[in-house]
Formats: C-alpha cells, structure tokens, sequence
C-alpha cells in the first residue's frame, strides 16, 4: 500500500458525437490521500474520473499508470453518482466482488460481515438491496466497493442527494478508508464537503485541467480568476 | 429435463422401431368407428401396429405419392385408378362399400324427401335455392358430390351464395350445416356417428348412384425403398378374411348397418 | 348453453375418472411441450442474452429479424416442416414425419424467436442497468453472462413460460407435422379439432378445460414471478 501509484495522461480526448466532451488532457498525477475534482457542471468530472478508471475509453491519447493498466483496474474500485444495485441481497451485493476474485467462502462470510458492521447494514443483511433508501444503497455501494481493500478509490458525487446524517457517515468511512492507505479520487459539488475532505486539488474547466494543486493552497489563494470566481460561488461559463 | 428429453427418445425410438405401418385413410372410416374395431383386431391377428393417418381421399393420395404412408384406404375411383397406373401404388383392391345420405333441415323446404333420384334431388335443392354446405376439399365425398352434380346437368361454379364450399372435413362440414340448417350429403356412418344433429335429419338414400365404393392400395416399393410393403399386403389378405369380412358386416351403429363387404378373396 | 355445461360436466368426469386417454394424451402434450421448450430455451436464452450485450455490425438487422420471426403463422412452419421431412423432402430419409420429433421441430421453431426476444428486451434492460458495475468490478465475458442471465432469472423464466404457453396452445403447425395419430402424436389441441369434427362437442370442450386448466397455471406461474420482478425490482 505504501508503494507510490500515480498516472500519467498524454493528449487525453474524449469526443462525443462530433464533439469534445474531455481534453486534450496532460497530467502526470501523483496519486496520493484524497484528491477531489471540482468544476462546475458540464466540466467534464464524471468523463474524468471513468476515463480514470477505465470504465470509458478516450477518443485518442494515451494514459498508463505506474504499474501495467490491467493490474491497475484490478486494484481500483468505482462508486457511481446513482449507485447499481445488484437485484440480490445485500450480503450478496457485499460478497459478490469477493467472490469474482474467487476468494474462499469463510473469508468472504467473516468480510461480509465485518463491512456490513461499518457500513451500518448489519440488521439488513438479507433485505433485497433495490429497496433500500438512498442513503443505505450508497452506503452499501461504498461498503461494496472498499470490500476489496482496492489501492484507488473513485467517487462520482457519492452524497448528492443525501441528507446531513448519511453524508457525515460517508465521510467518516472515506476517512477510515484513507487511514489504511486506499487512495481516493472524487467529485463534488459541494465546496464545503471539498474543504473538509481535499489533500488535494483538480480543477477541470469546458473539459480541461484549468488549476491543480495542494488543497490549503488551492482554497486559500487560487491562482485563475475562474477557480476564485468559482469559490465564490459565481457562474462561470 | 435431460430425463424428459431421454424419455421422450426411447418412446419416439420404441414406436419407430415396433412393428408398425402407416395408413392414410379418409374421415369416415375413423369417424365411423370402423377403424377402431378392425385395427386392434388386425393387431391381435399380426401382432402389427397400424398408425392411423385421417386426411381426406386427396391428401391420402397426395401422402402415398410422397411415401409417407405405406398405403392407403379412400373412396374416389378415378383418383385411384390415376395413382395407380402413375404406379405410385401397385395394385387397387375393393374392400367394401357404404353409401352416401342426403341431409337436410327437418322440414325439409326442397322437398327431396320423396324424389326419385339423388339426381332429381340435387335438382330441386338447386331449383329452390335452399343452403347447401360442400365439403369443398378435394376428397372422396366432395369429389363424388361433384360427380352428381354435373350428371345432374348443374354446375357448382356458377351457383349463388347458397352453394357454401367450406374446404373442411366431414365432421367440421356437417357442424357447418348442423349450424346453417343446410342440406349436405354425408356418408352414412359419419352421419350416423355424429353428435351435433341439431335440426338435422336424414331425408334420401337409397340410389344405387349413391354407393361408395372403398378400395385399399399398397403404395409402391419401388418408388419409396422404405415402404413396409410386407406389412402393407398383411393388412391386404387380412382385409380381405373372413374375419374382417364379419366384423366389417356386422358393424352397426343403433342396430343399423354401414359397410357392406364386397372384397373378392 | 347445454353444451358448455355438459362440456365441464365431461371434463369432470374425465378428470376423476382419470381416464387413460385423456392422460395419454395430456402428457404427450406436456412431452412435446416441454421437449420443445428445453430445445428453446437452450437456444433462445443464450442468443437473447448475446444480442443484448454484443455491439456488431448487423445486429439492428438481426433484432428486426427476430421481432418478424415471432410474427410467424404456425401453419405456415407447419407446412414448410412437413415438406422438410415429407419422404419426398430434404429430410425425408430420417422417417420424421408423423412423430412426435416433427412436432418437437415445428415447436422449437415457433418458440424460438419468441423467448429469444423476451429474453433480448429482459437482458438488455439488464445490461444497461449493470454495464458500468461489472466493468468496474473487472468481470470476465463468463462472470457478466453469468450475472446478467442469474439476476435476470425471473424474467427469463417468465419468457420460457410464455414459450410453453404458445406451445402447447398451438394446433395448426403440430396437426400437419404430426398427422394426430391416436397414441402416437394425438396431443390436446389436435384431439379437440378431431373431436369437435365429430361433433362429440362435450368432449372436445372436457379436453379444452384441461388444456385451460393447463395454460392458466402457466400463466398464473408467469404472474406470480413477473409480480415478484416488479415489486422486488430484484
């Protein structure tokens, strides 16, 4: 875990129908504690972050982490803005990472159990996980994707729609997760969300990289008029 | 399932394998009941087990050109004597004969219940214009309808809507009539097996015009290596027993007899 | 009137008298039934599911084939079965025809497209639900298959059940292919037609309750398990 990871983004671009939704991008990103992506709508964060993860493709440009990409993904995991539910309980929606990495079932039974604790679904272990509320089904997501102990964490607005109670039990198991080491990488709107979390700092702007840097720096004196505008809370276009 | 598929296999292997044959032949010997009296006694006799096909004399020629049956039993001479010289079939034997009924609306509005003739009678259901249902599907009865019609000097072809072809069976053709309270002419054992009479009785019978004659045919080895020629001249000389000859004379539906047998030895 | 109660008077009697041809018959529809929708479904679910998640070139095509095979007059396939195994046919030196493997054939071709096309609608649903998870989570081709067709079970089984309802309503395919000979391919839907041509209206309506009875416990099976789908979403 303590092994340094970092990627590297050479003319990143990803194009849609003609237009171009990300980049070009070039980044050489150490990645380290908890970085949070900001930008406003349409600034290509979410694009970002699965371009990251793999779970998209770029139009053209190269990205290679510091280990080969396969191996990467495989010590990565994704919780997506509106979390997917597998239509099975939730022990099976927390065993069945586990289980495709093939792991022996008294291990994956004591895991289970372990995060169903943390992420407080312990009473509701066999309750169908589609019906759960919001807050449970990210929670659950959360639990499901920190099973696997994964290097990197990718976040995509995990609180958007959640009240004060959910968001602060969430940050709290983001926090517990960057103790032993798991990475993150994460979007928000939220700015105080950002202040509280943040390492450190990228700023995307129409699709590119506008400003990055250590977080204390980036919210105290940002260096572009648009990333002061933005912690202002004005409208930039 | 896989035992589902297993066993449906061997049954399917079983009855392919027994010693069987197939017959194509037309409604009313099955809808006579006929066919249930003289099979199972053939079985007892030969130990050989008779798949029944039930199709109209056309289609029963049709399936013995293609040799999906080993032969035959149907009722339209010169459909068959065709398909022998065509030597789909080796030879023609006459077994036995019913006769055809004219059936009608009980009371009868074309007053062919005292004609002479089942020429005169078709004549004056024409002349009335009274409903009359065809079986209208190329087999032995329809075929032998048209026989009488045109002896009668009549062409169906230009008849109004009261001339209704309903190209179905004897069964669903008398239902039709039994329905639309309809002349028809049936062979005497359907009429007398079927269930649904409805305002239905018989009106004529009798004219020696009327007879039909039903004829067995082998269908022709050699044009179809995998016809069970053996079996299909078993079922020949059996027909022809003084055993079958005894059932198929004493067969009576409420105490009124339907085939006679008329098979030469 | 009569008719119809003397109809579930004969169905009764049929029933507790357990009468020996009226089970024969019934279970040689089931036979032929089932058979033809294992065969089906062995086919239909795995293409369903591969349409679903595959992207090639032709597969709008293929879909619109599929929707227009489901359209298929079983009289038709009836026909062109028969000509097929006719002694006279391409197949006729197999001796198919007038057994039930015709019937079974005829079946598998009337079902096929039908389950394949439930199951396409069912799966893709499915997959666009799941796409970016199972990415996400590094699943083999196998792992994702093997989720979607598990997690998507209900429906799937909802879309076999609609196959054997078709099936074993069906008369006009398995009557031509399968000649309704008595004890040998005489199945619920032929021996109503042979019964209603005899006229015998009373037992042509006991067969036609049984074969009812039949396809409303089909349907209420699809019912209870689509119910499950919706309320569970899961």
């Amino acid at each position: 875990m303590s092994q340094p990871i970092s990627v590297y983004l050479n003319s990143i671009l990803v194009k849609r129908r003609g237009k171009t939704v990300l980049g070009p991008i070039d980044l050489d990103l150490k990645v380290d504690g908890f970085t949070i992506l900001l930008g406003p709508n349409g600034s290509g964060k979410t694009t970002f972050l699965r371009i990251l993860h793999g779970v998209e493709r770029a139009s053209s440009g190269v990205m290679q982490w510091s280990m080969p990409n396969e191996q990467a993904h495989q010590a990565q995991a994704y919780v997506f803005q509106s979390p997917i539910m597998l239509r099975r309980s939730v022990r099976q929606n927390l065993a069945y990472p586990l289980q495709l990495i093939g792991m022996d079932k008294d291990e994956i039974s004591s895991r289970v159990s372990e995060w169903a604790q943390k992420i407080g679904l312990q009473d509701a272990l066999e309750f169908p996980a589609p019906r759960l509320s919001g807050g449970e089904k990210q929670k659950l997501a959360l639990g499901r994707a920190l099973i696997r102990m994964p290097d990197v964490l990718f976040l995509d607005e995990p609180c958007a729609n959640l009240d004060g109670r959910s968001t602060r039990e969430i940050e709290d198991l983001l926090h517990d997760a960057t103790q032993v080491g798991t990475r993150i990488i994460m979007t928000t709107h939220d700015l105080g969300q950002a202040r509280r979390l943040a390492d450190s700092v990228l700023f995307l702007l129409n699709g590119t990289l506008h400003e990055k840097g250590p977080a204390s720096i980036f919210f105290a004196m940002p260096r572009t008029i648009e990333a002061k505008a933005f912690l202002n809370g004005d409208i930039i276009e | 399932m896989i035992r589902i598929v297993l066993a449906i296999l061997m049954i399917t292997g079983v009855a392919a394998k027994a010693d069987t044959m197939r017959l194509a032949a037309t409604t009313s010997f099955n809808n006579s009941g006929l066919s249930d009296a003289l099979l199972p006694a053939f079985k007892v006799d030969t130990g050989i087990n008779v798949q029944l096909l039930v199709v109209g004399t056309g289609q029963a020629i049709r399936l013995g050109q293609a040799g999906d049956v080993d032969a035959i039993l149907v009722h339209s001479k010169a459909a068959e004597e065709a398909f022998v010289s065509a030597d789909f079939g080796t030879h023609r034997r006459e077994i036995m004969y019913n006769d055809f009924v004219l059936i009608g609306p009980s009371a009868d509005p074309s007053r062919i219940k005292d004609a002479e003739s089942a020429i005169e009678v078709l004549q004056l259901i024409a002349a009335t214009e009274m409903t009359f249902v065809s079986r209208g599907d190329d087999s032995g009865t329809h075929k032998k309808e048209l026989m009488l019609w045109s002896a009668a000097k009549l062409f169906p072809d230009f008849f109004g809507a009261w001339y209704k072809a309903v190209g179905a069976g004897m069964g669903a053709s008398l239902n039709s009539a039994s329905g639309l309270d309809a002349y028809i002419m049936a062979d005497r054992a359907s009429w007398l097996n079927f269930g649904n009479k409805g305002g239905l009785e018989l009106l004529y019978s009798g004219d020696p015009m009327l007879f039909n004659q039903y004829a067995y045919i082998p269908v022709n080895s050699d044009k179809h290596v995998h016809v069970k020629s053996e079996a299909a001249q078993r079922l020949e000389q059996w027909l022809l027993s003084a055993r079958a000859k005894n059932i198929i004379n004493n067969y009576k539906i409420n105490g009124e007899a339907l085939f006679i047998f008329n098979g030469a030895p | 009137m009569n008719e119809i109660w003397a109809g579930i008077q004969e169905a009764v009697r049929l029933i507790f008298s357990l009468d020996a041809d009226l089970i024969g018959i019934t279970l040689r529809s089931l036979e032929v039934s089932l058979t033809a929708l294992v065969i089906a479904s062995a086919l239909a679910l795995p293409f369903g599911t591969w349409l679903a998640i595959r992207r090639f070139k032709y597969r709008r095509f293929a879909i619109a084939v599929l929707n227009a095979l489901m359209g298929l007059p079983p009289v038709v396939v009836g026909l062109v079965v028969y000509l097929m195994l006719s002694r006279s046919g391409p197949f006729g030196v197999l001796g198919l025809l007038f057994t039930p493997f015709a019937m079974i054939i005829a079946q598998v071709i009337i079902i096929t497209p039908l389950i394949a096309s439930i199951t396409h609608q069912a799966m893709r649903e499915l997959w666009s639900e799941y796409h970016d998870l199972l990415i996400s989570l590094n699943t083999s081709k196998r792992q994702r298959v093997a989720a979607l067709i598990w997690d998507g079970r209900r429906t799937l089984m909802t879309a076999a059940l609609a196959g054997f309802g078709r099936a074993i309503g069906e008369v006009g395919a398995i009557m031509i292919v399968g000649g309704n000979i008595d004890h040998v391919t005489r199945v619920l839907t032929t021996a109503i037609a042979l019964e209603t041509g005899k006229g015998d209206f009373a037992l042509a309506l006991g067969l036609g309750f049984v074969l009812i009875a039949l396809t409303l416990m089909v349907n209420f099976a699809i019912h209870a398990l689509s119910r499950t789908e919706r309320e569970g979403t899961w």
